[in-house]
């Protein structure tokens, strides 16, 4: 178990180190000059200047990577142009926005998405099976802003039950801050949720083909507890990876969400610093959502140990 | 009453319903261990989850009934078998490694049956569920119920699985080549543990083998299964001293004479027809040393041949057919 | 009957697999219509004319007017054809670069570990936000729209090539063409890839997929192919504005990617179903 853990940590540390090192040669790809490439074309030579100094651009590389660590080691992800601030400090007050999307999300995926899953093997090859199917292959193959801006449409313009965006942090209105995520939640969950009733089915069959099943069935205990006692726990870990991968993908998607929604989470923060050039917000966005995923990652490898017990001897 | 009685089952498989098992007729009686021997494909896996509705998704129940206790089981239907699972059928399986569920500790699996099917509290399960793995010899019995499948061996694994068996209190003990994977000296252990417990429990056992050294030690009474059909069924000693049926015979000159290590049943010239391609007439016909045209025109019936002993062959050995009989 | 090719009976295979069917038939349909927008197209995608602003559909406009009195089912035409040509270009980028460095990394094991390590950290941006970043970065073009779709889909490529090159390597009869003198490159295209390549049709399908859902969302948050282009993504980002008078606007270049996307996705599930059976995940 310690091992095993040894290893996905030394290995989550070396991505961890090629993520920063990605981040910081992102600046790296812009033609011509960072500086000149945020400030419109009225800027006079000494304004660009010195925003160049500013972002540290007149050191030679080795020593602006030397800072760029130093920086991040100490969770300073250096100075927005445009905000003047802090670049950890904007994302961090917008994290909790783009959290509680993301984690709504998240939840409706699995739990739609396992269920669906099930529903689908149990019935294997019949009507409820194709439908689950064919609607979670609609469901990812949604374009997820549209789908927003379509449940837009529906809920709060023609209907006028929900907001038409907007958010309430929890602490301030449990209500009104389910009020202004449920419309994101779903539309984000949704096309999720097929990706994983697609996994769970193919699991689910997989494991009910098993022979240990068939000895459950032998002892007579009813079908429910032979699927959810002896055949969801097995089919756990192709689902709890899945997880992990869509994981990534809510957070990419949270980003497009957000600004379908005008959530003010940290999708919206990046999408404004790329329509203003804002390069320390846009490497410190992405660096952050690579550790926010790479966290995310290393918790469902610790979740592998904890529900096989044959992970954890090797 | 027998405890089991199946008559002239049919289980096909597939789009095409070809037919696995044919007209296959059969009685367990109380206390009786019936020994089921059959080359690979002669269907005899097929007729234990049969009896147990177990079936793989693909086969079904194409004719004839299976009673238990009288009741016709095929027509009382899926829940009316459940009931009987884990209660008066229990079932051990040819492969150990993979027939416990790997995510859940062996005493668990076993106490799972004591909970579910009998009604005991967790503690008297616990209790119960360590007093079996005591009965069925897993050394240090207590500490072992708290393992995983994949901490122990395989003939340790087989041990549970009959521990598993006994906590139900079946009358009626399927068990299909549940030696077969291990190796020689823990397949005579387990041999051994079987034999105890039929005699202490009284249980009945369908013993399903392709090793006719094994029915030897095992049977009381045994049905020779080939290509899907009874071919011969007898009591055991009947079965070695004056098989009737060629293909018994064959069967019984295939086996080694040293005392080495079983072969399987190779020896025989010839292998099972595929599915799709079992002749019409006698099953064994192409490969029978005896065959006449006759062979082909249609399959034999079993019939006795003498009082308990049953030969599906139109010109059995010492018993003179008169082709359509009574 | 003699024995039919080994192609021929493949094909029949996928033509009788339901998914294949459908998906290539609406894939089919798709394509017909973007590469016929120049004649079939009933109106210039491009010419305003106020007086028809905001027409809901009908009989001139089937798909309705916008703002500026543009014909939407014409710019979801040539919408079309600018989400299927970036989707093409991203599976030739991601198939060329993806299956050497995948092979590169499976057929070399030095290389393997640092290769692998560099595809899964970028594996760990949200490839959307990263592709959104790079195109802004690099600056908004049709070529850099498709370098940044294919930064993001190489990775998981790379990763499925490099699978099979392992497995494949392993085969006794790469050993026999080595010990027939045959050199790295010529083991590597005619031994090893050809087993790969059931795999990556399959999975270049999904790319497919995605590069469309991908090139739409860049055009919604304004980090796709420059104006006047009417991509997509782009009709829906102007429909958002006058979603409460003229939904038309959003609602059918959405259906339309809806309609490619899912062509496509089931085009990939029949080919997984026929040429790699065992990956059904």
């Amino acid at each position: 178990m310690a091992a095993f853990l040894a290893r996905r940590l030394a290995g989550a540390l070396i991505v961890l180190l090629l993520v920063s090192l990605m981040s910081f040669a992102l600046i790296w790809l812009v033609p011509g000059d960072p500086a000149s490439a945020f400030l419109d074309a009225s800027a006079t030579p000494d304004q660009i200047q010195r925003l160049r100094t500013a972002l540290g651009l007149d050191e030679p590389l080795p020593l602006q990577m030397a800072h760029w660590y130093g920086r991040i080691l100490r969770g300073d992800l250096g100075e927005s142009i445009l905000l003047q601030r802090s670049v950890s400090a904007a994302l961090i007050e917008r994290l909790p926005a783009t959290l509680s999307l993301a984690g709504t999300a998240l939840l409706i995926a699995t739990l739609g998405g396992v269920a669906a899953g099930i529903v689908a093997a149990v019935n294997h090859d019949k009507w409820a099976d194709q439908a689950t199917m064919s609607a979670a292959l609609i469901g990812l193959s949604v374009p997820d802003f549209w789908l927003g801006l379509v449940l837009i449409l529906v809920f709060a313009v023609s209907l006028g039950w929900l907001p038409t965006g907007g958010f309430v942090p929890f602490g301030e209105s449990p209500l009104g801050w389910l009020r202004t995520i449920a419309l994101p939640a779903l539309t984000l969950g949704l096309v999720q949720l097929g990706f994983i009733a697609r996994i769970s089915r193919t699991a689910m069959l997989e494991v009910m083909r098993q022979d240990y099943v068939r000895t459950a069935d032998a002892k007579g205990i009813s079908k429910l507890e032979i699927v959810v006692r002896h055949c969801l726990p097995n089919a756990f870990i192709p689902i709890v990876t899945v997880i992990g991968i869509v994981a990534g993908a809510l957070l990419g998607g949270a980003v497009v969400i957000e600004q379908v929604y005008s959530i003010p989470g940290v999708g919206r923060l990046i999408i404004g610093a790329i329509a203003a050039r804002d390069f320390p917000v846009m490497q410190g966005g992405l660096l952050f959502l690579a550790v926010v995923y790479l966290t995310v990652n290393l918790t469902v490898d610790l979740i592998y140990a904890l529900v096989d017990p044959r992970v954890r001897l090797t | 009453m027998a405890t089991l009685e199946i008559d002239a089952l049919e289980v096909r498989i597939g789009a095409a319903g070809l037919k696995v098992l044919e007209d296959v007729t059969l009685r367990v009686e109380p206390g009786e261990v019936l020994g089921i021997v059959g080359e690979s494909g002669s269907g005899k896996s097929m007729l234990a989850l049969a009896i147990m509705e177990l079936l793989p998704g693909v086969a079904r129940y194409a004719g004839g009934t299976l009673r238990w206790d009288g009741e016709d089981m095929i027509a009382a239907g899926p829940d009316a078998w459940r009931k009987r699972r884990g209660r008066d059928l229990a079932m051990i399986f040819q492969e150990p490694m993979t027939a416990l569920n790997p995510v859940h500790r062996v005493g668990r699996q076993v106490e799972e049956v004591l909970v579910r099917r009998r009604g005991m509290s967790r503690d008297a399960a616990r209790r119960e569920a360590q007093a079996l793995f005591q009965r069925v010899e897993i050394p240090r019995a207590a500490a072992m119920l708290d393992a995983y499948p994949h901490e122990m061996s395989g003939g340790m694994r087989q041990r549970v699985m009959i521990a598993m068996a006994l906590a139900t209190h079946a009358r009626l003990l399927i068990a299909d080549e549940p030696t077969t994977a291990l190796d020689v000296t823990v397949q005579s252990q387990i041999l051994g543990l079987l034999r105890d417990l039929r005699r202490d429990t009284g249980m009945s056992m369908l013993f399903i083998t392709h090793d006719l050294g094994v029915i030897a030690e095992m049977a009381d009474r045994v049905a020779v299964l080939y290509a899907g059909r009874v071919a011969e069924t007898a009591p055991v000693r009947e079965i070695f001293d004056s098989a009737r049926h060629p293909y018994t015979r064959a069967l019984l000159s295939a086996i080694p004479k040293t005392s080495g290590p079983r072969e399987r049943l190779a020896s025989i010239p010839g292998s099972v027809p595929a599915l799709d391609a079992f002749p019409t007439g006698c099953r064994f016909a192409p490969r029978c040393a005896m065959r006449r045209d006759a062979c082909d025109a249609r399959a034999p019936r079993l019939r006795d041949a003498t009082a308990g002993h049953a030969v599906a062959c139109i010109e059995p050995f010492g018993y003179v057919s008169d082709e359509d009989g009574p | 009957m003699t024995s039919a090719s080994p192609v021929r009976d493949l094909g029949l295979r996928l033509l009788r697999n339901r998914s294949f069917a459908v998906g290539g038939g609406l894939i089919f349909a798709v394509l017909l219509i973007a590469l016929t927008a120049d004649w079939l197209a009933p109106f210039d995608p491009l010419r305003n004319a106020f007086r028809m602003r905001l027409q809901p559909p009908g009989a001139a406009h089937w798909f309705g007017t916008d703002h500026y009195g543009r014909d939407i089912l014409s710019r979801v035409m040539y919408g079309t054809r600018i989400s299927l040509l970036i989707g093409g270009l991203v599976v030739v980028v991601t198939g060329a670069l993806g299956t050497v460095i995948g092979a590169v990394a499976g057929f070399y094991s030095r290389l393997d570990a640092p290769i692998m390590r560099l595809m899964d950290a970028t594996m760990a941006f949200p490839s959307i936000v990263l592709a959104m970043i790079v195109s802004a970065v690099l600056g908004a073009s049709v070529v850099n729209v498709v370098v940044a779709l294919s930064i993001a889909t190489i990775p998981h490529t790379a990763r499925i090539v490099r699978a099979s090159v392992l497995v494949a390597r392993e085969h006794d009869y790469v050993e026999a063409a080595r010990a027939l003198g045959a050199g790295d490159l010529r083991i590597l295209f005619r031994h090893v890839l050809i087993n790969c390549l059931g795999p990556l049709i399959v999975r270049l399908t999904y790319v497919f997929a995605i590069a469309i859902l991908a090139e739409a969302t860049l055009s919604f948050v304004g980090a796709g192919p420059p104006p006047p282009a009417p991509s997509l993504g782009s009709i829906i980002a102007q429909g958002r504005d006058f979603m409460r008078e003229a939904a038309w606007i959003t609602i059918f270049p959405g259906l339309t990617i809806l309609v490619c996307v899912l062509g496509l996705n089931l085009l990939g599930d029949g080919l997984r179903d026929v040429l790699d059976p065992r990956s059904r995940s």
